[in-house]
């Protein structure tokens, strides 16, 4: 047992610092707090030149085949990637969703021209992809999902609406899940495309959160028509794509969150409380104990999993455990801070607030973590069903035709 | 990355398994609960010739020096099968004691006869109710002589020798080595919550002592013998926890409730969820405190006590969720339900429990962030 790289994992580890030492700058624990009123355009800018220089080196695509511009890597080395980069102060959020997702589904189902077409635009950042799966009524229930696709000649006519969309209002492409056929049960109906952003026809609104941030949208779609040349498998075949898409999803490294129990820590230790620092009292050093313990594990649990991708084996449902584990945390260290500092704890004003208002915005922002890309009770069920191997719940609308059963609030 | 135990130990990880399978581990707990642990002492005498006991002795104490990665494992498998024996005592407790405080001689003379369990060995701490500290310790050293009383001591009963743990005139804390069939040693055995494991109290009245190595304050040893032993002890904890969710998953695949299996029901899917997600950490916890044993990497204090915290969590979560999910059929007697939910509370409170264990945690950690 170590954590040694093998001697090829480490010459790749090398590669990675050394390109990254060149070219970026070394991030500091002390600097948990997210950068906040960066304008969006200057934000874009930055990580469209950092992506240019991923893909100039062979990073943007560790995974992907050579002639596509990747690496003919492993996935141990985009996890080694991952974990250098971790360490240095690089843009993130803009390119994740459609070179982790969106383009691998497209080697999967895109013609060569197509793919000659989008894939080097996309890796080099010029090109920026969203996924257009979830709908208002169709959430966990993804199949449920009600936007139509109509054939009109050799085109399909879209009418409906997609949420949660990540950077819709910024991308120039999108793949998007709708029901093509309603009259046959809900898996067997839906059809995926892809689709420019640009389209006559396509509103997007960002949504706004209760954090007061706009990370998502909605996208209204109101007779869009897309050439049947860029549909992406079968007709009725969607629901198997939408899978692969989220087969992807998996292998996603998770996001160490941040305020943690050492922050905590550090926290209560400048804290008056009665006499001494907060840190003194018992019940806030049980409380650190306990969030330490379970960060521990988690990221224990990751090196397990990495050991796997290194000895060429598919990790399990690790993934899943982070998350439920990472959101529900993130809440109650967020509100246990705030009860430490008292009645001042309501203060978000960052110059007042104790800890720069670290904690209350991540407060604010947690519920997010338990629901987004998948519901912790969502994810439970998975790790029941697919890990525990417990039976299925039972289904109403398995054998149902899609327009004559219940759904969302109808 | 090569954050896993070898192969040859996966594969004694899978041979301890299917032996105390065969040999009907889980059974001889039962007997022992109530009273007959003929057959435990049978087993014991099997793994001892298997080299268990002596795993992690190096070879020229007459182990097998296989490292601390195969005791782990070992100690997995007896606590997925609830083994009735005084393998935590005698090679998780004394034996390290020996390994870390003793001197040569003493090594020599006491390792080979605990390597190959014609002695059982066992720590006398506790002096009754408290947290661990030097502060409980009255049990008085002076001219090779012991006196106090010890309670509870694991396994006292059939144990030859003992590591008490005892203070002299000085002050100093000195962990001594006593033979317990010596003149002046009562023994006394207590009954607990779990009766498949022995436990006694044991008076030390002018007894013959030797203290362990030198005569420097062991306080600290003390301390890090408690903190290897609460590493090994987490693996037998997760293999308990794992049973507990292997038996519930089991239970709730088969039953049937409403028309249907009640493991279709969010209700115990969750529940079940969340076992697996608590048996994770701890397990994930526990590697990091075995690679923390047998290489230089990692605080140990630290890794020792993420590793027992979540152990404890992981154990006393799967014991009790076990039992509800079996409804009424796993509160009866009858059902093993209760076995584990014994032992978990057993092994909880052994090394000392999880208040210890947290303050001891979070002052390493509040150290460790001020550098």
């Amino acid at each position: 047992m170590d954590f040694d790289d093998t001697a090829e994992e480490a010459r790749f580890r090398a590669e990675v610092r050394r390109f990254l030492d060149a070219h970026a700058t070394p991030r500091l624990r002390a600097d948990a707090a997210p950068r906040v009123g960066e304008p969006e355009a200057e934000r874009l800018r930055k990580a469209k030149a950092w992506q240019a220089r991923k893909a100039e080196a062979g990073y943007a695509g560790i995974t992907w085949p050579k002639e596509w511009g990747g690496l003919g890597g492993t996935p141990i080395q985009q996890v080694i990637y991952n974990q250098e980069e971790a360490g240095y102060a690089v843009p993130k959020g803009v390119f994740e969703i459609g070179l982790g997702m969106c383009i691998p589904t497209m080697f999967a189902y895109a013609t060569p021209q197509q793919l000659q077409r989008h894939v080097a635009p996309a890796l080099r950042g010029e090109e920026i992809w969203c996924q257009l799966f979830s709908e208002p009524a169709a959430g966990s229930d993804l199949a449920g999902l009600r936007t139509r696709a109509e054939r009109d000649g050799d085109a399909w006519v879209i009418n409906g609406q997609k949420i949660w969309t990540s950077g819709a209002q910024f991308s120039d492409f999108g793949i998007i899940v709708t029901r093509t056929d309603p009259t046959v049960p809900k898996h067997a109906g839906l059809t995926m495309f892809f689709l420019d952003m640009r389209t006559p026809g396509i509103e997007i609104r960002p949504i706004h959160q209760m954090s007061g941030a706009s990370n998502f949208n909605e996208v209204f779609f109101t007779d869009v028509r897309v050439p049947d040349a860029q549909r992406l498998g079968e007709v009725g075949q969607g629901w198997k794509v939408a899978l692969t898409t989220l087969m992807n999803e998996r292998l996603a490294v998770g996001e160490v969150h941040r305020p943690d129990a050492e922050d905590l820590l550090d926290f209560c230790r400048g804290l008056p409380a009665d006499g001494g620092p907060a840190l003194a009292d018992p019940a806030v050093r049980e409380r650190i104990a306990d969030w330490y313990v379970k960060a521990e594990g988690v990221k224990y649990t990751r090196f397990r999993t990495i050991t796997a991708l290194s000895r060429g084996q598919t990790p399990g449902p690790e993934a899943s455990v982070a998350r439920i584990v990472n959101a529900a945390m993130l809440q109650e260290i967020a509100s246990f801070a705030m009860d430490v500092a008292g009645m001042a704890g309501s203060v978000t004003d960052p110059a007042l607030a104790p800890g720069q208002g670290l904690f209350q915005q991540a407060f604010l922002n947690a519920p997010g973590q338990r629901i987004a890309g998948g519901t912790s009770e969502i994810l439970r069920n998975i790790i029941a069903e697919r890990v525990l191997g417990l039976p299925g719940d039972i289904r109403p609308d398995k054998d149902v035709p899609f327009n004559a059963m219940r759904q969302g609030s109808r | 990355m090569n954050f896993e135990f070898s192969e040859d130990v996966l594969a004694l990880r899978d041979q301890a398994r299917r032996l105390l399978r065969e040999r009907s581990s889980l059974r001889l707990a039962r007997q022992a609960l109530e009273g007959d642990a003929a057959d435990a002492a049978g087993l014991w005498r099997e793994i001892a010739r298997l080299g268990w006991l002596g795993a992690a002795v190096p070879e020229e104490y007459g182990g097998a020096g296989l490292g601390y990665e195969a005791l782990c494992v070992i100690a997995e498998e007896l606590g997925r099968e609830l083994a009735p024996v005084p393998f935590s005592s005698s090679v998780v407790l004394a034996t390290e004691a020996l390994l870390l405080m003793g001197s040569e001689a003493q090594k020599q003379t006491w390792l080979p006869r605990l390597a190959d369990g014609s002695v059982i060995g066992t720590l006398a701490l506790a002096e009754g109710p408290g947290r661990i500290g030097r502060a409980m310790i009255a049990a008085d050293f002076a001219a090779g002589e012991l006196r106090g009383s010890k309670w509870p001591v694991p396994d006292a009963a059939e144990a030859g020798i003992a590591i008490v743990i005892a203070r002299d005139a000085a002050g100093r804390i000195l962990p001594c080595l006593v033979e317990l069939a010596s003149p002046g040693v009562t023994r006394q055995p207590l009954e607990t919550v779990d009766g498949s494991r022995g436990q006694a109290r044991v008076v030390f009245d002018g007894v013959t002592a030797e203290p362990l190595g030198s005569v420097e304050d062991g306080w600290e040893k003390v301390l890090s013998l408690l903190d290897r032993a609460a590493i090994l002890t987490a693996f037998e904890q997760i293999g308990g926890a794992s049973a507990c969710l292997q038996m519930a998953t089991d239970f709730a695949r088969e039953r049937h409730a409403f028309g249907r299996p009640i493991g279709s029901y969010q209700a115990i899917k969750h529940k079940l969820a969340d076992i697996f997600i608590a048996n994770e950490l701890a397990r994930s916890n526990a590697y990091f405190g075995a690679l923390t044993l047998s290489s230089s990497t990692g605080d140990l204090p630290l890794a020792a006590a993420a590793a027992r915290i979540s152990a404890i969590d992981a154990y006393a979560l799967a014991s009790r969720e076990n039992i509800q999910t079996h409804g009424g059929m796993g509160f009866t007697w009858e059902a093993d339900c209760h076995l584990f939910y014994r032992r978990a509370k057993l092994l909880a409170l052994g090394l000392g429990s999880a208040p210890y264990w947290k303050e001891r945690l979070v002052a390493r950690l509040e150290r460790r962030n001020l550098g």
